[in-house]
């Protein structure tokens, strides 16, 4: 592979040692010498819960005594040489803020030194979990939102640090940008509501913490040889009951475990909420009961909003908002923890009113726009999908009931009964939520049923056109038109659009862009 | 306010191919692909059929099934691809045309374009062929020009790297 790169644009944050800029009156600073405290608590608790077994496991055969003799010595061993590393890893880790780069440099064996040039610094998140915040500390994670393969190299994590000093570092590296409008500090953007818990069951995750409780309960119970008497235990609740009932019982019991979770969760997720915008265009999420989180999002970095309706949110007339930003996802696991979302669900015209102040927009583009629907065309597609996969599932399960069990066969027919129409109605719900249209500075696409998502993007923000259009989609005249761009998950995109339509919408939001590529038939003739 | 414009009743618009076509070679490369892809299951199975004669049959079977189409799809296909696919770099623009069945066009404006590599993997150079991959900021917008004459890929990286040099900015 011969390479050349086009830019200093994308390697140029990271940078070992740096050579010309080390004016060296910066002093270095040291993590908090508890860090060491920290650490030998948290191996504690996995050595007690690692060691309860272990001693009840070798109590059998070696006696209380030796056993209690062998778990506490390894235990001990194991306290020590922690304590041991942390002492070293504290002693070896130091970091600085200097005019030009934040430097950090770890390693005992394998000494890292690395630094990050500060106008690169989008990010500063500081988070906190229940220990850290006994002792008053944080850790930080000072990132520069880069798409570059290096990926977490381009993150510095100071952990862990005193809260003030995280609240010191925070300000200062997110400092740079402009302090003239300063003025514009229009401080509270939005506080939590406590009423907007009643949102928490309507999501997804009740349904799956219910599932994931059930599957806790029987592998917990495998793990202590109970699972037998387990399964035994429910058959005898539901003795001379049909097994339906019992099916359905179990589902609801396993809901409510499920929404009692969702409740739970969003509590330690949101407790305290709050959106600010502070001083020099940052805003800033601050956010949890157990562990604190305080997320900040550089308005700069910022190139439209998301506006999310999952189908039992959306059903209740709420919604979620979140910074469709550059730099906020920059690893995968970033892409999974939601530090971009700005507001819980909460309700919609809320989230509008958060997302219009957010963007410093009178009305928010994604209410402010008149979607266009798309072709009927696209519909049938819709219907088409969902009707194929209720016969794939249906033609899957009459295949196993022919070849194994009369059962399977009805189950199958129940399937068509509930599923077809399900399926439909999803499927004409997901075809009235495809939506595309322009207002002021916004491009604003939307689509899905189950996770409806209005994105609203900066024009100035794409970077590039996809087109997409397979032979179906060919036939009834639709293409995908993808809006590519640096932020958030990277493409947006306006699904079975009509294709003259989907050109033209491209061709306008970006004059210039895909404009040069698009011809017309005079005579109309595709 | 702006609503997106409606076409106005003034016929279809479509995007128009990109000027140029790949290089002639990629047709042998696209075909020796698909042969290396189809044939080494084709020649397991059919090694196996030889040696355990009771499968015989359930093993030549899978064989041709998967032989067959496959031989035909790397006879037929890559003409067929050599006329869609097209590229063109513009002064503004990399633009390019790819698939048939799948079609796609994707455009990266100059100005908005981070790096550009050249690759070529040991059966590009076996065809004197190179591939030119232009990224931009986004994580989905890449544009990867597959199937050029090497010399025409390096010049092109070169004159690709001169033009979005001198753009200012991180190109987000």
């Amino acid at each position: 592979m011969s390479g050349t790169r086009a830019d200093g644009a994308s390697p140029e944050g990271m940078h070992t040692a740096p050579a010309g800029d080390a004016p060296a009156d910066v002093p270095w600073q040291k993590l908090d010498r508890r860090t060491v405290l920290v650490a030998v608590t948290l191996m504690g608790g996995i050595a007690f819960s690692g060691g309860v077994p272990a001693f009840v496991a070798l109590a059998v055969p070696f006696g209380v005594v030796r056993a209690l003799a062998w778990v506490l010595g390894g235990a001990a061993l194991l306290l020590l040489g922690t304590a041991g590393l942390e002492y070293l890893r504290w002693r070896h880790t130091r970091y600085r803020i200097g005019p030009e780069r934040a430097e950090l440099h770890t390693g005992l064996l394998l000494v890292k030194r690395r630094s990050l040039r500060r106008e690169r610094i989008r990010t500063v998140d500081l988070t906190a979990h229940p220990l850290l915040r006994v002792l008053g500390l944080v850790k930080v994670r000072i990132g520069t939102g880069e798409h570059s393969a290096a990926g977490a190299d381009s993150i510095l994590q100071i952990t862990p640090v005193t809260r003030r000093e995280g609240d010191r570092l925070r300000r200062e590296l997110l400092d740079h940008a402009v302090r003239e409008d300063a003025e514009e500090t229009d401080g509270r953007l939005a506080t939590l509501d406590p009423r907007w818990i009643r949102y928490a069951p309507l999501s997804f995750a009740a349904p799956l913490l219910g599932l994931g409780a059930g599957g806790a309960l029987m592998q917990g119970s495998e793990w202590f040889g109970l699972q037998v008497e387990v399964i035994q235990w429910v058959g005898d609740l539901f003795d001379g009951v049909t097994v339906l009932w019992m099916v359905l019982t179990l589902a609801v019991v396993l809901l409510i475990a499920g929404a009692v979770g969702a409740l739970g969760l969003f509590v330690e997720m949101w407790w305290g909420y709050r959106l600010d915008r502070e001083p020099g265009g940052t805003l800033r999420v601050q956010r949890g009961l157990f562990t604190s989180r305080s997320i900040s999002i550089e308005e700069r970095r910022l190139r439209g909003v998301e506006v999310l309706e999952p189908l039992g949110i959306r059903l209740s007339g709420a919604a979620r908002l979140d910074a469709v930003a550059t730099g906020l996802a920059e690893t995968e696991t970033d892409q999974k923890t939601d530090r971009k979302t700005l507001l819980p669900p909460a309700p919609k015209e809320l989230a509008e009113t958060v997302a219009a102040r957010v963007l410093r927009e009178p009305v928010s583009p994604t209410s402010a726009v008149r979607l266009r629907g798309h072709p009927v065309a696209a519909r049938g597609r819709r219907l088409r999908w969902a009707l194929g996969s209720v016969l794939g599932v249906v033609a899957s399960l009459l295949l196993l009931g022919v070849l194994l069990t009369q059962v399977l066969v009805w189950v199958a027919v129940a399937a068509v009964v509930v599923l077809l129409p399900v399926a439909a109605l999803l499927a004409v719900d997901a075809y009235r939520s495809l939506g595309h249209g322009l207002t002021g500075k916004y491009l604003v696409v939307r689509s899905g049923s189950m996770r409806r998502a209005t994105v609203a993007l900066r024009r100035d923000g794409v970077i590039g056109f996809t087109v997409k259009q397979s032979v179906f989609q060919r036939r009834a005249g639709l293409v995908t038109v993808t809006a590519t761009t640096a932020a958030g998950v990277g493409a947006y995109s306006a699904y079975d659009v009509g294709q003259s339509e989907g050109l033209e919408f491209a061709g306008e939001a970006v004059p210039g862009l895909l404009g040069p590529f698009l011809e017309r038939d005079p005579d109309g003739t595709p | 306010m702006t609503v997106s414009g409606t076409g106005a009743g003034t016929g279809t618009v479509r995007l128009r191919p990109p000027q140029n076509r790949f290089d002639r070679r990629v047709v042998p490369w696209w075909r020796v692909q698909w042969l290396l892809l189809v044939l080494p299951p084709v020649l397991v199975l059919v090694l196996l059929g030889v040696l355990i004669e009771p499968a015989r049959f359930w093993l030549f079977l899978p064989a041709a099934l998967i032989a067959v189409p496959g031989l035909l799809a790397a006879l037929l296909l890559p003409g067929w691809w050599y006329r869609v696919h097209r590229w063109e770099v513009t002064e503004s623009a990399v633009y390019i045309h790819t698939g048939y069945f799948w079609q796609e066009w994707r455009v990266a404006p100059m100005s908005r374009i981070q790096t550009v590599d050249t690759v070529r993997g040991p059966l590009q150079q076996a065809f004197g062929l190179a591939t030119v991959v232009v990224t931009t900021g986004s994580a989905k917008g890449a544009v990867k020009i597959e199937g050029l004459d090497h010399e025409v890929a390096a010049e092109l990286a070169e004159q690709l790297t001169e033009i979005t040099g001198a753009t200012p900015g991180d190109a987000t």
